[in-house]
Formats: structure tokens, C-alpha cells, sequence
């Protein structure tokens, strides 16, 4: 019997999204299933996991309460401080920058940020340890400066590197901007300085919350940053689950801190799109 | 204004270019430069751990950027075919791939994972005829899984962009002159999306190059190049470090480079602008 045209080309779709739905179900559907049912169970007697049925582990979470606390303190104004730095730097790539530079400036900025972060970070660790500014502060008669492992080396660490993130769809929405609105507004004799109250910035703003989002979400899960310039004293909720499935190996607490995490990262995720949805149509942000 | 934006690129580069630096530093000393050498990527060359680490880093990226590439360009050309509905389900797991932090696809790959290999390797060893049954583990495939989930991800945003762009007259031309759906894609869509499906491999081999923190849960006793560099951190700052985190900068930026490149031209190709 031969295949009518609608089945055949059922078949071809089905042959198309196989491979990807059985990875999306097998790596991310199946893993996340088990990590809600090692959140509701015990820890065995060597660690790791014994099925239970019990929510002692989230009864549990507030001993991990510094973790949770410095993340949702660090992580949103991490990303504050980004837009501060971002938001001039990308007014100036779209609006003041020469056209024949542009591509080189944007292209500049964005580089950064597909490089290792591990690295990126790393120099941090090398400039402000001991051997680096702290060593020059001494030779002028300043001793004993502490700048690593303090909450300020970890903010620096985020701004450096997530800027980039926070840049592009800030760039990217003030690029798109109708220039005859900022000559309108200039026409109908406002100051510009008013003009860019006005006009500018509120047009800007899908840009600068796409890049707040961004930038909150990624550094809910962040490890690397205050591991290296936080040295322990200064943790995320990423650094206790390492902490908790690698060192101490109390699966099912970290589980139970893991399920949690998302929940944040969907809450900001859902606020986030109700604002971008206030202020206008969504939009894509350009990564690359 | 010009001042600001001049400090900005200094801030961005003045680090990465420290590090370069120093890892020509003759001396230990790592506050001092005093003198230009290259021994310290001699030494960081001819140690083994680094060349197995770095290895298994190729390996991985390479393998799991192919999968991602294949795969994604897959879905993202079966997604236009799909009706509405079944659509959002599968955009919906796409964006959580990409949404959920690399820490937790890294627990629950590792809890899922280990949970699956406790009822199965009992299983084999109980069928297994011979002396030594195999023992399923975490290695290279556990961490190639869980770099192609984000990966593929990735890839497929990147080629449904592309092809959104496409015009649908060109392919319905196509068809009209009598092309086979097979010769369409070949000659039509292919060369049309190749660019963005090179590109979003190079990211896809750059991001699983360079990724640390999911690899650090399930890559069992393999060691990939940025566990070896983050362990040697922990040892302390060395120039051998120095010198390994400029070759893993350079690899990085080269990959970045060409990605970008081939992004470019497709922009500049299509008349239609993004």
C-alpha cells in the first residue's frame, strides 16, 4: 500500500524531532523526575540516597539559610550593577559610536563572553590576591588590604563577567530605535537630556529587562565566581551543592535545595516576562 | 562618554591581558615580570595530566557539538512542521534547557544517572556469562549528555532563526518546478542554513570546551581541561597556570572568531536584515 502524502510527511516530522525528543526526555524530563523523587527521600547510612517518602529535607532547608540569603542578595544586585556599567556603554556603541567602528566595538564586547569563564575569573583572582593589587598598596605604605574573598570581589567578579550579557540586548533595543523620534522630540524643543528621559530610555526598556532577566537568572546557579573570589566565606546556592553532592554526600538535602533553586530561577523567570510583557512585545535577544 | 567607554574596554581585556603576560614570566614570581620566556608552556606541554585532560576536553566538545549540531538542525526543521500546540511543548522544554542553571542539569544528570546504573549494572552482572561483567559508569557519555542537552538547545534557537528568515516562495517555487522535498532541501534550505548550523556547532564546541561546573558533577574520575585548570587554581597561582589559561583563552577566541564570521555572513547575504 503506498503512503498517502499526510502520513509520509508525518513520518519525515516525527524522523526529524526524534533524536532531539528523546534526548529533551531522557536528559532533562527523566533527570528532573528523579531529582523531585531524591528530594522527598533519606540520606543512607554512607551517603547518598534511601527511597523515603518524607519532606524533612525542605523542612531542613533554613540550615543552608546564608546560602539562599546571599544568593538572592548578590545575584540581583550583581545584576544592578551590570545595567549601571552596561547601559552607557551600549548607548554609546548604538547611538555616539561611528558606524565604520560599530561592528569592531559590539564585536569587542561580546568576545568576552564566550571565552572560559574559569579563566576570566581566574585573572580576578590573580589581580586582587595577595601578590596583586594588595602587594602594590603595600609598596606605597598601605598594608594589609583584604580585597579577595569579600562579598566586593564577588560583585566585581560579576560584573566582569556578565557584562557583556547585560550589553547586547541593550545595544540591540537602543539600535533599533527611530532616530526621527529623537529629531521629533529635538524639533518640539526638548533638552536632550529630556529627550533621553522621554523618549530613549523608556523605548529601551524590553532591552534592559530581557538583560536583567538574563543576567539574575544566570547568576542564580552561579559556583565559579564566589568560589574563586568568595573563597568559602562568601557562597551561592551553587557552591552548597557542590558542597553537598561532592564533598559531604547528602543527596537528598541537596536535591531538595536543587528543586528549590528552579523554583526561584521560574518565579524571576515569570515576573520578568509579565514586566517585558507591560512594557511592550517580547523580543529576541541576539547572543551571538 | 568616550572616557567611560575606553575604561569599560580596558576593564574587559586589562585581565585577560595580565594573565597573557605573565605566563611569559621568566621568574616563579608571579607579582614581578622579570623577563621574557616561554619555558612555562614547555613545562604545562609536557605534563601528562594536561595532555589527557585536554584531550578528553577535544573528544567531548567535539562529539557532543556534532551530536548537538545534527540533532538541532533536526528539530528545528521538523519544529515548522509541527501543528501550534505541539509546538509550544517543545519550545517550552528547549527554553527550560537553556533556562535551568548548568549546576542543576548537572545534579539531576548525576542523580538520574547514578540511580539508573544502580539497577542496571546488578542486572548485567546477573546475565553475564563470563567472569568480569561490564560495569556502566559516568564518563565521557554522561558528560557529552549533558553538554549536547544545552547545546542542542542552543543550535536549534540558532537555526529556527535562520530559517524564520527564510521566504516560504522560494521553497514553494521549488516545489513548482517539479523539485522533489529532497532535492528542495538540498539545493534550497541547506546551503541557506549551513552558515547558522556551522555556527551553532562552534558555540556548541566552545560552550562544552569551556564548561566547568556540569562536567564537575558528572564526569566520574574524568578529568576535562577546565576541572584540571580549576584543581591547579586550588594548588595555587603558578605561571604554569598562567600559561595553560592563555592556551585555553586563544582556543576559545579563535572558535569565537570563526563563529562569528560565519553569522556575519549570513546577515550580510540576506537582504531581509537578521
Amino acid at each position: 500500500m503506498p503512503l498517502t502524502m499526510t502520513t509520509k510527511r508525518r513520518l519525515v516530522t516525527a524522523a526529524l524531532l526524534a533524536p532531539a525528543s528523546a534526548w529533551l526526555f531522557v536528559f532533562l524530563v527523566l533527570p528532573f523526575i528523579a531529582m523531585v523523587v531524591f528530594s522527598v527521600g533519606e540520606r543512607g547510612p554512607a551517603g547518598g540516597y534511601q527511597a523515603a517518602f518524607t519532606f524533612a529535607q525542605y523542612a531542613n532547608l533554613p540550615a543552608r539559610s546564608a546560602a539562599y540569603w546571599n544568593t538572592l542578595m548578590l545575584a540581583p544586585a550583581g545584576a544592578f550593577l551590570c545595567l549601571l556599567v552596561a547601559y552607557p556603554t551600549a548607548y554609546y556603541l548604538a547611538v555616539k559610536a561611528s558606524p565604520r567602528h560599530r561592528l569592531l566595538l559590539v564585536s569587542l564586547v561580546v568576545v568576552p563572553f564566550w571565552t572560559s569563564l574559569l579563566v576570566r575569573t581566574y585573572a580576578w583572582m590573580y589581580i586582587l590576591g595577595s601578590r596583586g593589587i594588595p602587594n602594590l598598596l603595600d609598596m606605597i605604605g598601605i598594608a594589609d588590604v583584604r580585597l579577595l574573598n569579600t562579598p566586593g570581589a564577588v560583585l566585581l567578579g560579576i560584573v566582569y563577567g556578565y557584562l557583556p550579557l547585560m550589553i547586547m540586548p541593550i545595544y540591540v533595543s537602543l539600535e533599533k530605535l527611530d532616530r526621527r523620534l529623537l529629531e521629533a522630540s529635538a524639533d518640539l524643543g526638548a533638552k536632550p537630556l529630556s529627550t533621553f528621559f522621554s523618549v530613549t530610555l523608556p523605548l529601551s526598556l524590553p532591552g534592559v529587562m530581557t538583560g536583567v532577566a538574563l543576567v539574575t537568572i544566570l547568576l542564580l546557579g552561579e559556583y565559579l565566581i564566589p568560589q574563586l573570589l568568595g573563597g568559602g566565606k562568601v557562597f551561592f546556592i551553587g557552591n552548597a551543592l557542590v558542597d553537598l553532592f561532592l564533598q559531604s554526600r547528602n543527596w537528598p538535602f541537596g536535591s531538595a535545595i536543587a528543586v528549590t533553586l528552579v523554583a526561584i530561577v521560574v518565579v524571576v523567570l515569570m515576573v520578568a516576562m509579565r514586566i517585558a510583557w507591560r512594557i511592550s512585545g517580547t523580543r529576541q535577544v541576539d547572543l551571538v | 562618554m568616550r572616557a567611560l567607554i575606553t575604561a569599560v574596554y580596558l576593564f574587559l581585556y586589562a585581565p585577560i591581558a595580565l594573565v597573557v603576560l605573565f605566563s611569559f614570566n621568566a621568574g616563579r614570581n608571579a607579582s614581578e615580570f622579570t623577563g621574557f620566556s616561554v619555558e612555562w608552556y614547555g613545562k604545562a606541554l609536557a605534563n601528562p595530566f594536561l595532555i589527557t585532560a585536554l584531550q578528553n576536553s577535544l573528544i567531548i566538545a567535539l562529539v557532543s557539538a556534532t551530536l548537538a549540531a545534527v540533532f538541532g538542525t533536526m528539530a528545528a526543521l521538523g519544529l515548522e512542521r509541527l501543528g501550534s500546540r505541539a509546538r509550544a511543548v517543545f519550545d517550552g522544554l528547549l527554553a527550560a534547557a537553556i533556562v535551568v542553571p548548568g549546576v542543576v542539569i548537572g545534579i539531576a544528570t548525576l542523580v538520574a544517572l547514578v540511580a539508573v546504573f544502580g539497577a542496571i549494572n546488578p542486572a548485567i552482572a546477573a546475565i553475564w556469562p563470563g567472569e568480569r561483567p561490564p560495569q556502566l559508569g559516568l564518563g565521557y557519555g554522561s558528560i557529552i549528555a549533558a553538554h549536547g542537552l544545552f547545546t542542542m538547545a542552543l543550535v536549534t534557537m540558532i537555526v529556527k532563526a535562520r530559517i524564520a528568515t527564510l521566504g516560504r516562495d522560494i521553497v514553494e517555487a521549488s516545489a513548482d518546478l517539479y523539485a522533489t522535498p529532497l532535492t528542495t532541501f538540498r539545493d534550497i534550505v541547506l546551503p541557506q542554513i549551513l552558515p547558522s548550523v556551522l555556527a551553532g556547532f562552534l558555540l556548541a564546541f566552545t560552550f562544552s570546551f569551556d564548561d566547568f561546573i556540569v562536567a564537575f558533577f558528572v564526569a566520574g574520575s574524568k578529568t576535562t581541561l577546565p576541572i584540571y585548570v580549576f584543581a591547579s587554581i586550588r594548588r595555587g597561582v603558578t605561571p604554569e597556570v598562567n600559561a595553560i589559561a592563555t592556551m585555553v583563552l586563544v582556543a576559545s577566541l579563535l572558535l569565537i572568531l570563526i563563529a562569528r564570521l560565519l553569522m556575519r555572513e549570513k546577515t550580510r547575504k540576506s537582504p531581509a536584515g537578521e
